[in-house]
C-alpha cells in the first residue's frame, strides 16, 4: 500500500462510489437495485400523503394479502430465468382451490387433500415440461394449453363458488401469529417466506440451482458443459406446478372458499412481478428475492390506490403496465450496455 | 415446396373433418343451409360469423408471428375499440345517424393504429422482445378501457351500428364479409407482392434480412399496427354483436384463440414461413370445436377443456419429433410408394 494516508479515504469513497455505480448499471443487479429505491420511494410518497401509511400493520398487511402471489412469482422466477414462461399458473392457482373445496365438501381431510393437490399440480407442471421438451413445443403453447386444462376442470368441478368449512383449513386461516400491538401475520405469510428461502437455497447453493441459470445463459454451452439441460428444463415446470398447487392452497386460506374464476389474469401479475424484480425474460439473470420485491411493489401500489379512495381499481393495470415498461426498457438499457 | 404447404395442413384439416363428422353424426342437419327472410341460416353460416372476429385477429396475428413476433394486446384492443365506439356513440346527440356511427367507427380504427404503432416502436426500434411489448399494452390495455367507459358496461342502441356485428349483406352476414375481406385483402398483398417474403425473411433471420437490405424496422411496425387494426374491427364487430361495450370482457382471452388458430394453422411461433390458408382452418377448428361441444351436448362448460386437448393433440402431431417417428415409421413401410400419402393429402384439401 503505497498510497498517500491523507488521499486514502478520498479513494475509498471514489471506489465506493464506482462500485455503486456499476452495481446499479450491471444488468445483474442493477434492475433489483432500481426496484428497491422504487419501493422506498413509493414508501415514502405513501407516509408523506397517507397518515399511518408506512406503520407495522400495513407493511405486514402486504404479506398477507400478496402471500399466494410469492410463492407464485417464485415458481415463475425458476421457469422464466431459463427463458421459458408459464401461462398456466393463475389457472392451477384455481384449480386448486376448487379440488381443495370439492373434496372437503364431500368429507376428505384436511392432511389428505393438501399433498393431494400438490401432486396433482407438479404432475400438472410435469406433463407440461416433458411437452415443452420431447416435442418441442414452445413453452408459451404448452402452458397455454395447460391453462385451459385447468381453467376447463375448474369449470367440470362445479360452475359455483364453493364454500369451505373444513375446521383445520378454518384455523389455518384463522390463526395470527402475533407480534404485538395490531401487527400480525397469517400462518400463509410463514410458508410463502419458507418457499422464498427454499428457493433462494435452491438457487444459489444447489447443482439445479446452477443449472437453471446456465440454461438461461445458453442452453447450447450448458448441454456441451455436460449440465442436465434436459432434466432442468422439465423440472422447472414441475416447480412452477408445484407452486401454483401451493399457492392455490394458500388462497384457500386467504379466500375460505373454491370459485372457478378466481386469479383470472393472475399469470400476468406473476410475470409482471418478476420482471419488476429485475429477471430478465431472456434468462439466465434474476433473483428469487428480486420477484418477492417485485410483488410487494405491486402490492404496494394497490395499497395506495385503496388508501387514495377516489382512485378506481383500474389504475392498478394502467400503474403496473407503466412499471412494466419502464423495467422492460431499463433492463434493455442495461443488457445494450454490457454488450 | 407444395408438398411441405400441404403436410402442415394435413392435420388441421383432418382436425376438421373429424369435428365435422362428429357434428354430422350427433346432427344430421348439420350441412344443411336454409334462406330464411333472404338471409342464410344454418350451423355451418353460425360457425363462420361466430368465428369471424377470431379469424380477423388471428389473420393480423399470422403476420405478426411470421416475423418471429407475438401480440398479446390484441384483446385488450378489442375492449379499447369497443369503449371508444360505444362512448361516442352514446355521447352523440343522434346514435342512430349513420354519420355518428362512421365518425364512432374511425376514430375507434384510429386509436387503434396508434395503439398499433406503440407496439411496433417498442417492438421494432426499442427492440423489446415482443411477448413482453404487447403484455405492457395488454395489462395497461384493460385499465385505459374502463377509463374510457368509466366502469360502466355502455349499452348503445344504434341501428346503423348493429349491422357490423348481426347484419347481413346479400344474406350473408355481414361480419362474414368483413372478415372475408380482411382475408382476401391479407392474402393479396402478402401472396402477390414481396411484402409476404420479405415478413418471413425478418422472421427467419433478422440480422440476414438487415445485410440484405429488408428495412426490418418499417415492416415491424406495418405488421403491429395491422395487427391492432384488425383487433380493433374484431373489436367492434363483438361490441356490435352485443351491442354493448364491457371493457373487462369484450374479446377476453381472444388473444390465446388467435394465436392458437396460428399455430393449429402450422405457422410456427418461431418465426419465418407462415400460412394464412392454415390460419383459416385454424379458427375454423376453433369455432366449429365451439359449436360440436353444443351440438354433442356436453355441457359447454367444459369446452375449454376440449379446447386444451385439441391444441395438445394439433401441436404433438405437427411435432418436429412425431414427424421424424412419422417419417421413420414410413420408410420402414416401404420406399417403393412415395406417392400414397401425397394422394391422400390432395384429396383432403
Amino acid at each position: 500500500m503505497s498510497i498517500d494516508t491523507s488521499s486514502a479515504p478520498v479513494d475509498a469513497g471514489r471506489r465506493l462510489l464506482g462500485r455503486v455505480s456499476s452495481a446499479f448499471t450491471s444488468p445483474k443487479y442493477g434492475p433489483v437495485l432500481v426496484t428497491l429505491v422504487l419501493l422506498i420511494a413509493i414508501f415514502a410518497i405513501g407516509g408523506s400523503r397517507y397518515r399511518g401509511f408506512v406503520s407495522g400493520p400495513v407493511i405486514l398487511n402486504l404479506f398477507v394479502d400478496n402471500a399466494y402471489l410469492i410463492v407464485l412469482a417464485v415458481g415463475m422466477t425458476f421457469v422464466i430465468l431459463t427463458g421459458g414462461i408459464d401461462l398456466s399458473v393463475g389457472a392451477v392457482l384455481a384449480l386448486s382451490t376448487m379440488i381443495a373445496a370439492s373434496l372437503l365438501q364431500s368429507g376428505w381431510s384436511a392432511s389428505v387433500v393438501i399433498p393431494l393437490i400438490l401432486v396433482l399440480t407438479s404432475v400438472l407442471g410435469l406433463l407440461v415440461g416433458l411437452m415443452i421438451h420431447i416435442f418441442k413445443i414452445q413453452p408459451f403453447i404448452a402452458t397455454l394449453a395447460a391453462m385451459f386444462l385447468a381453467r376447463g376442470l375448474c369449470y367440470v368441478i362445479s360452475k359455483d363458488s364453493i364454500s369451505i368449512t373444513d375446521p383445520v383449513f378454518v384455523s389455518l386461516a384463522q390463526t395470527r401469529i402475533s407480534f404485538g400491538g395490531r401487527m400480525s401475520i397469517t400462518a400463509s405469510v410463514v410458508i410463502a417466506l419458507l418457499v422464498v428461502l427454499v428457493a433462494f437455497l435452491v438457487l444459489h447453493y444447489s447443482r439445479l440451482g446452477r443449472t437453471v441459470y446456465a440454461i438461461g445463459g445458453g442452453e447450447q454451452s450448458g448441454m456441451l458443459m455436460g449440465l442436465p439441460v434436459a432434466r432442468t428444463k422439465v423440472l422447472v415446470y414441475v416447480i412452477s406446478g408445484f407452486c401454483s398447487g401451493l399457492a392455490g392452497v394458500l388462497f384457500t386460506f386467504y379466500t375460505l372458499s373454491g370459485y372457478s374464476l378466481t386469479a383470472v389474469g393472475t399469470e400476468l401479475d406473476a410475470i409482471a412481478a418478476v420482471v419488476i424484480g429485475g429477471t430478465l425474460l431472456t434468462g439466465g439473470y434474476g433473483f428469487v428475492l428480486g420477484s418477492v420485491l417485485g410483488v410487494l411493489v405491486l402490492g404496494t401500489i394497490q395499497t395506495i390506490i385503496t388508501f387514495e379512495g377516489t382512485l378506481s381499481s383500474w389504475w392498478t393495470r394502467i400503474f403496473i403496465g407503466g412499471l412494466l415498461l419502464v423495467f422492460i426498457v431499463l433492463q434493455k438499457v442495461l443488457t445494450a450496455r454490457r454488450r | 415446396m407444395n408438398r411441405m404447404f400441404s403436410s402442415r395442413l394435413f392435420w388441421p384439416v383432418v382436425m376438421l373433418l373429424v369435428l365435422f363428422t362428429i357434428n354430422l353424426v350427433a346432427f344430421p342437419g348439420f350441412f344443411s343451409l336454409e334462406v330464411k327472410n333472404g338471409h342464410l341460416f344454418g350451423s355451418l353460416v353460425d360457425i363462420a360469423r361466430n368465428g369471424a372476429p377470431t379469424l380477423i385477429i388471428a389473420v393480423g396475428m399470422t403476420l405478426v408471428i411470421a416475423t418471429r413476433g407475438i401480440d398479446l394486446s390484441v384483446g385488450a384492443v378489442c375492449a379499447i375499440a369497443g369503449a371508444v365506439a360505444c362512448s361516442i356513440i352514446l355521447g352523440s346527440p343522434e346514435p342512430g345517424s349513420i354519420g355518428t356511427v362512421a365518425v364512432a367507427v374511425i376514430a375507434a380504427l384510429l386509436i387503434a393504429l396508434v395503439l398499433g404503432l406503440w407496439n411496433g416502436f417498442l417492438v421494432a426500434v426499442l427492440g423489446i422482445q415482443p411477448i413482453i411489448a404487447t403484455l405492457i399494452l395488454m395489462t395497461a390495455g384493460r385499465g385505459a378501457a374502463m377509463l374510457i367507459t368509466e366502469g360502466q358496461i355502455l349499452t348503445v342502441n344504434s341501428p346503423p351500428f348493429k349491422v357490423i356485428g348481426s347484419g347481413f349483406v346479400l344474406g350473408i352476414p355481414v361480419s362474414v364479409v368483413i372478415a372475408a375481406v380482411i382475408f382476401a385483402a391479407a392474402a393479396l398483398l402478402t401472396r402477390r407482392t414481396a411484402l409476404g417474403l420479405l415478413i418471413e425473411s425478418v422472421g427467419i433471420n433478422p440480422e440476414a434480412s438487415r445485410q440484405a437490405g429488408v428495412r426490418s424496422r418499417g415492416l415491424l411496425i406495418t405488421v403491429y399496427t395491422f395487427s391492432a387494426f384488425a383487433a380493433a374491427i374484431a373489436g367492434l364487430i363483438l361490441t356490435s354483436n352485443q351491442t354493448a361495450a364491457d371493457a373487462n370482457n369484450t374479446g377476453l382471452f381472444i388473444e390465446l384463440d388467435a394465436i392458437l388458430a396460428v399455430v393449429i394453422g402450422g405457422t410456427s411461433l418461431a418465426g419465418g414461413r407462415y400460412s394464412l390458408l392454415g390460419t383459416l382452418v385454424g379458427a375454423l377448428v376453433i369455432q366449429t370445436l365451439v359449436t360440436t361441444v353444443y351440438t354433442v351436448g356436453i355441457p359447454p362448460i367444459a369446452t375449454m377443456v376440449f379446447k386444451a386437448a385439441v391444441v395438445t393433440a394439433v401441436c404433438l402431431l405437427q411435432s418436429p419429433t412425431t414427424n421424424a417417428t412419422f417419417g421413420r415409421w414410413r420408410r420402414s413401410l416401404g420406399r417403393g410408394r412415395p406417392g400414397t400419402r401425397t394422394a391422400e393429402r390432395a384429396s383432403v384439401s
